[in-house]
């Protein structure tokens, strides 16, 4: 790809990655349900197509022709553009997601940073969709998510601080290179820590919580916020803010099975591409949705407690422990 | 009210949760006074169903109002129309075959394991847990299934006459009776071990929402508010009625008096349920279903009477006051949920907004109950 | 006996008329009739005892007292009827039999008709509600029932809501029904009722 003139190149990802956020939304909503419904002892969506799968196609059209309602004493400003904010970031952080050897928008070396820098935004958008909305529901959710993020990217962050030292990189392309088979991936503790699982594991938490997801969903609690920061949100609004939670938890498990389980590379050496990080982030992404239909929801401070007094600490011992047996080694 | 007595400046703002809202199961607005996340004050506002059942008693002849009372408690309403038929019994002195008897402690139980099914879904999912609620309601099914065969509807019943019942129950009842038991009695471990094992479940209602005995008894709370507090005290065993005392089984008592406790409680109450259903099948008498002789116009003597029945949440009794026509001069309809959510704004005080909702969830209320 | 000793310990407070009831044919154990003025020392007797309110709720009696003393007016012409019957049939006797026997027949026939003329006063007594209060026991069987009796045209009495504050709600539904008033009452808004409403609908004279 690279012999093609800039212009194009750039062209061509942002519509790929366009399509990619607005088909993984349709595909995760498809799946979310037939999910839920497996569990559930249902079917789940199956008149439209074939496995229900065009479902959420018409759900997303019937979203877009539906009218976009601006609550009275609402701020116009905040209100329509929260939707647009958290589309925007969901989109942007694709950017550096390297999909094959040569399928990256940007290969930039700081491309770890730049999707947390850009991620974090993402909790702005919730605080002015909650703000701006002049609900109250909408504004106890919005603090929640607030604290919430900001609770959780710390231990995600020291996470990846102790991955960016074992791989000696921040560059994603870099970090995948080095796990070209099943025993290089660095979820194994022989990769360069002992504490490498649990280093998963925290990821994998805080993944779930920085987006939102049951049973880390205290911002959009609907037995007691009612819908929370997207309440008043109808239309293409309530759309957009669902296409960026799918596109976070796309993101959020695409990194996990960067950082961990060798992202574009097969487990056995076979024709590396961008299909098997498709597979690996979606079993991801199935285990969110297991555990969303499986578990009931935490309270704030149960999460707040669990980030702080557990997540944190675990997260710090284990970059000290890391950083003294990659001094040792 | 306190701290805002104490000091004006405290900021503070009002949530309105209802009348519509996930978590009130029905018309119910409860009117927060928040400090953030934290309740400074909780009222209940009611009405919003009201329909003055009780005026509705009193311009009725006793037969023209037996289907009223499933319309209170909707989710137990075989309990609750065997309260009334019961009051009236007592009144106008009609004796009630055996058979009936036991086949209307049949239904009550299975109605009441129905209901605390439903209510175990709907608590869950008031937790954030959507997927027992569907796991509840399919086995709900299976009851309001061979509930309908029976009666004829699916939750309003009006199954029980003055004298007996409407129609007597066949073979095919008793066998699926037997089956839903064993299916039922087959699941609970299932459900013990999704739902009252999981760890983020335990961490959300132990010690949450306190109701002290105390409380219980100031407020009146009956059913498994006051068992889950540590008193003992159910209807069927305390004021046997009906065929009860031929039944062998056990009142479930938690001492915490948290929403765990009151959660425990019902799970048990199940499995107490059903052992009597299963006792009620075995002893099932043969005979007749309707007493012989119940005049067709009802008429008690003057005076007023008293009957309560154990309901699923709570004690469910009828002051029916009688002044010797075929109408009654007043029907009082007390009903359990009514007292139940009177402690609602003292527990309340003081919790967070996911803890109250958890203690409203765990108080089990059923809004056409209240309003009436 | 639960009810004996409840029965006793009611007994002791001022103007308080106790009875015991047939439970199986009447549902309850004890029926206290009282005097408004006495209904919070005797719920404080009922509160040391451990009972549970079960309910609160009003009864209109609405003509009773017309009915009362048209059955009291029905008795006394029958029980004239009867005496004027009774005297000329002794006067018929004595009329035949020997005339000393005549009075000593008519007069205890006689004596009734004056008894009841005292009570038919020219404008019956004012009717009124009856406010029932329903407690119950948790460890013991024991159902209380308490009865006052408000006139209509000043339906008051005071509030126990201090004492039970589940009876809060009792009452506020007792004054949306019957509009009786509880002194001492924090609030006492429409509870199941419209927030606006002035009507109380279980009055017997109430007209929707």
């Amino acid at each position: 790809m690279s012999e093609l003139p800039e212009i194009f190149r750039v062209l061509a990802f942002v519509g790929g990655i366009m399509a990619l956020v607005g088909l993984n939304a349709a595909f995760s909503v498809w799946l979310e349900r037939k999910v839920a419904g497996h569990i559930q002892r249902r079917i789940g969506p199956k008149e439209v197509g074939p496995f229900g799968i065009f479902q959420s196609l018409a759900d997303g059209i019937k979203l877009m022709s539906k009218q976009l309602v601006v609550p009275a004493k609402a701020d116009p400003v905040l209100y329509r553009l929260a939707p647009a904010l958290t589309m925007i970031t969901a989109v942007m952080v694709f950017v550096v997601i390297p999909f094959g050897p040569a399928l990256v928008a940007r290969d930039i070396n700081i491309g770890l940073l730049l999707i947390f820098a850009i991620a974090s935004v993402n909790v702005l958008a919730l605080l002015m969709g909650g703000w701006g909305s002049n609900n109250k529901y909408a504004v106890i959710s919005a603090t929640r998510a607030v604290s919430q993020n900001v609770a959780y990217e710390v231990p995600m962050l020291i996470t990846v601080v102790t991955m960016v030292m074992i791989a000696g990189s921040m560059n994603l392309n870099t970090i995948v290179g080095q796990q070209q088979n099943l025993l290089q991936w660095y979820i194994f503790p022989w990769n360069g820590s002992l504490l490498l699982p649990v280093s998963f594991l925290i990821f994998f938490v805080c993944a779930m919580a920085e987006t939102n997801r049951a049973p880390f969903d205290l911002g959009e609690a609907e037995s007691e916020l009612v819908a929370g920061f997207h309440t008043e949100y109808g239309g293409m609004g309530f759309g957009l803010f669902f296409l960026g939670e799918y596109g976070h938890v796309f993101v959020g498990c695409a990194l996990a099975s960067i950082l961990f389980l060798g992202g574009w590379q097969c487990p056995f050496g076979w024709l590396p591409g961008i299909h098997w990080l498709l597979l690996k982030t979606y079993l991801l992404v199935f285990v969110v949705m297991w555990v969303r239909w499986t578990y009931p929801r935490t309270t704030l401070y149960g999460l707040l407690n669990l980030s702080w007094k557990v997540l944190v600490p675990f997260s710090l011992a284990i970059l000290v422990l890391t950083a003294a047996m990659l001094k040792v080694f | 009210m306190s701290v805002l007595a104490a000091d004006p400046t405290y900021e503070t703002f009002v949530l309105n949760m209802g009348p519509q809202h996930p978590a009130t199961h029905g018309a119910l607005r409860v009117k927060l006074v928040m400090d953030g996340e934290y309740i400074v004050e909780a009222e209940p506002v009611l009405g919003y169903i009201h329909r003055m059942h009780e005026k509705m008693g009193e311009n009725r002849t006793y037969h023209q109002y037996l289907p009223n009372p499933s319309r209170l408690d909707y989710l137990s309403a075989m309990a609750c129309t065997h309260g009334h038929v019961a009051t009236v019994e007592r009144a106008a002195g009609i004796a009630v075959p055996e058979r009936a008897e036991y086949l209307r402690v049949i239904t009550v139980e299975l109605n009441r394991v129905s209901s605390h099914l439903l209510w175990l879904g709907a608590f869950v999912l008031d937790l954030g847990g959507f997927t027992p609620l569907l796991y509840a309601m399919d086995d709900r099914e299976q009851i309001l299934d061979l509930l309908e065969r029976v009666t004829g509807s699916r939750l309003t019943y009006c199954y029980f006459r003055f004298g007996g019942l409407y129609n007597d129950v066949d073979d095919d009842f008793v066998d699926g009776a037997r089956a839903l038991v064993k299916r039922i009695r087959d699941k609970m471990p299932m459900y013990h071990n999704l739902i009252t094992k999981n760890v983020i479940l335990r961490q959300r209602l132990e010690g949450i929402g306190p109701i002290s005995a105390e409380m219980c008894r100031k407020y009146g709370a009956t059913g498994p508010v006051a068992r889950g507090s540590g008193i003992p005290y159910d209807v069927r065993k305390h004021e046997p009625y009906s065929v009860y005392p031929e039944f062998d089984f056990d009142v479930p008592v938690y001492e915490q008096g948290d929403s765990m406790a009151r959660y425990l409680v019902r799970m048990d109450e199940i499995e107490q349920s059903l052992r009597i259903v299963e006792q009620g099948l075995d002893k099932l008498p043969e005979g007749p279903v309707m007493a012989e002789k119940v005049p067709k116009i009802i008429k008690p003597p003057k005076g007023d009477y008293y009957c309560a029945v154990e309901a699923a949440r709570g004690s469910f009794g009828i002051r029916l006051v009688s002044d010797g026509t075929n109408t009654p001069y007043r029907l009082k309809l007390r009903s359990p949920c009514f007292s139940n959510v009177s402690l609602f704004g003292e527990a309340a005080r003081g919790l967070l907004l996911a803890d109250a909702v958890a203690l409203f969830g765990s108080l089990d209320l059923v809004i056409p109950d209240i309003d009436r | 006996m639960k009810a004996a000793d409840v029965q006793k310990s009611l007994a002791a407070v001022a103007g308080v008329q106790v009875g015991a009831v047939d439970y199986a044919a009447r549902g309850f154990h004890v029926d206290v009739t009282l005097p408004s003025q006495e209904i919070t020392a005797v719920v404080q007797v009922l509160d040391q005892e451990g009972f549970f309110i079960e309910s609160i709720t009003g009864v209109d009696w609405l003509g009773e007292q017309e009915a009362l003393a048209k059955e009291a007016a029905k008795q006394a012409a029958a029980a004239k009827k009867a005496a004027e019957k009774a005297a000329a049939e002794a006067a018929e006797q004595a009329a035949g039999e020997a005339p000393g026997d005549a009075g000593a027949v008519a007069a205890p026939a006689a004596e009734p008709p004056p008894a009841p003329a005292p009570e038919e006063s020219p404008e019956p007594e004012e009717d009124s509600f009856e406010v029932v209060y329903d407690f119950n026991h948790f460890r013991e069987l024991c159902r209380v029932t308490i009865r006052v009796r408000v006139p209509r045209s000043l339906p008051e009495l005071p509030s126990i809501s201090d004492i039970y504050p589940g009876a809060n709600w009792h009452e506020r539904e007792a004054h949306d029904f019957f509009g009786l008033v509880f002194t001492g009452h924090p609030d006492l808004s429409p509870l199941l009722l419209p927030e606006d409403a002035d009507f109380h609908p279980l009055r017997k004279d109430y007209k929707p």
